[in-house]
């Protein structure tokens, strides 16, 4: 227990993204984009998680996400939760949501269909939230989580 | 449906699909029109397929209209590299409407999202080919008179073939009872039948033909194509089952058709040419009524 204190309670402001799926951490940088920022970053990973298995942990000093932003790793991490930091004190809690549309994001599974063939933005309407299916705006085909590969 | 687009055969409501077959049954008595005259329409047909291009330009050509494009890729600055992106901006200047064919999935949709010209999907790959299937629809509401509340009949590859998915999904609209009847490595996917299962229409599924096919108001054959098969051994036991054959229609309903997009290969007997319940020919002309009020409408000319 107070290892864990210690790990959230490291930064002073900011956000500390918990439960994320070790094999998703990379992705979830790159969905974020946190490998573009200019703020004090932790990552750990491979730590013990009782519902994971493996687990990481991402921790940014001074960074807020807007919903819609952090909503688009729920593809990747559905179980991730967010602790909102505020002077050494977690002050707010927050899960993520998967969204009604993806765009970008995720590639879509289908070797045929336009937009791994054009340069075109990928979109996708969630006709499952709980299984995680998208189902390409342009070729029609269903993407699921299994086949899911992130641009 | 002035300036929309058809893509995809959801693209349109079930009061649209009557308005257009009611269109066409117009057209068929009256073909040779000047409706279209002063328009131009491109077919940008990126793959070949004659039959198609065909009918489309019949029925333009028999409307007054002016045709412009290219029937494949071969011909055109297409094998330059050019994207589909520069090919639709340039063309979109030259005609008031474009049909095109494209071997990727999803590109009709992606056009019509890049130009203000309407484009009209005549096949993208695998995925949609909706002006099929609303000849499909017309060839059945002609033959049945009605599309309410019939038994439909799908053989051969259910699980690949574009015609039967489209076809599925606007005839489920109709209460529709299914049969589909096709080798277990064809059959029809899960997401479909989840789908009827969902709406609470009827269906069945069979490995071969029986007596069952006695109830059949229409039977939809496809081609069963032997790349299909992960086992050649498989293909070679099971190619035979789904040939129609002129004998196994003898009890058969007076009033059954039977229907195929065509070509077909030998999934379809030549003795079953002279029975009047052969209807595949027939409906290959019912898809230039078709296309013709397709694209009248369109257009907002009628
Ligand atoms: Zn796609």
């Amino acid at each position: 227990m107070k290892d864990k204190i210690l790990e959230v309670s490291a930064i002073k402001d900011g956000t500390v993204i918990d439960h994320v799926p070790a094999d998703s951490l990379f992705k979830v940088i790159s969905i974020l984009g946190l490998d573009k920022i200019d703020k004090k970053t932790t990552f750990g990973t491979n730590l013990e998680s009782h519902r994971l298995g493996k687990k990481a942990i991402i921790k940014l000093s001074d960074i807020q996400f807007k919903k819609d932003e952090i909503n688009k790793i729920s593809l990747v991490a559905p179980q991730a939760k967010l602790n909102i930091i505020k002077d050494y004190q977690v002050v707010e809690k927050k899960v993520v949501e998967i969204p009604d549309d993806v765009i970008g994001i995720v590639k879509c599974v289908n070797p045929q269909c336009i937009t791994n063939n054009e340069r075109i933005t990928t979109k996708f309407k969630v006709i499952s939230k709980s299984e995680v299916k998208l189902k390409c705006h342009y070729c029609e085909k269903i993407t699921d989580r299994e086949h899911m590969e992130i641009i | 449906m002035k300036n929309k687009s058809l893509v995809s055969i959801d693209d349109y409501s079930k009061d649209e699909y009557i308005k257009i077959l009611d269109l066409a049954a117009k057209f068929e008595q009256n073909p040779v029109q000047d409706i279209l005259k002063g328009k131009v329409i491109a077919t940008l047909f990126f793959e070949p397929s004659t039959r198609t291009r065909l009918s489309f330009e019949s029925a333009i050509n028999r409307l007054g209209g002016k045709v412009i494009g290219f029937s494949d890729s071969s011909s055109s600055s297409v094998t330059k590299g050019e994207t589909i992106y520069d090919t639709i901006k340039i063309v979109s200047n030259y005609c008031d409407l474009i049909v095109m064919r494209h071997p990727l999935e999803g590109s009709a949709r992606y056009a019509s999202e890049i130009t203000n010209v309407p484009i009209i999907n005549a096949g993208d790959g695998a995925n949609q080919h909706p002006t099929q299937t609303l000849l499909d629809m017309y060839s059945i509401r002609k033959t049945q008179d009605k599309l309410e509340d019939l038994n439909l009949f799908m053989v051969g590859d259910l699980k690949y073939g574009r015609t039967v998915h489209s076809l599925l999904m606007a005839m489920s609209k109709f209460n529709t009872t299914f049969n589909f009847i096709s080798p277990d490595e064809l059959k029809m996917p899960d997401g479909y039948k989840l789908y009827l299962d969902k709406i609470g229409l009827k269906y069945y599924e069979h490995k071969d033909f029986t007596d069952i096919i006695s109830r059949a108001d229409i039977i939809y054959m496809t081609r069963v194509q032997k790349e299909r098969f992960s086992d050649p051994i498989e293909y070679e036991r099971c190619k035979n089952a789904y040939i129609l054959k002129n004998y196994m229609l003898e009890n058969t309903k007076p009033t059954m058709k039977i229907l195929h997009p065509l070509p077909r290969v030998n999934e379809i007997n030549v003795d079953v040419d002279i029975n009047p319940k052969a209807y595949y020919f027939t409906q290959a002309l019912n898809g230039v009524f078709v296309r013709q009020a397709i694209i009248s409408s369109i257009l907002g000319l009628i």
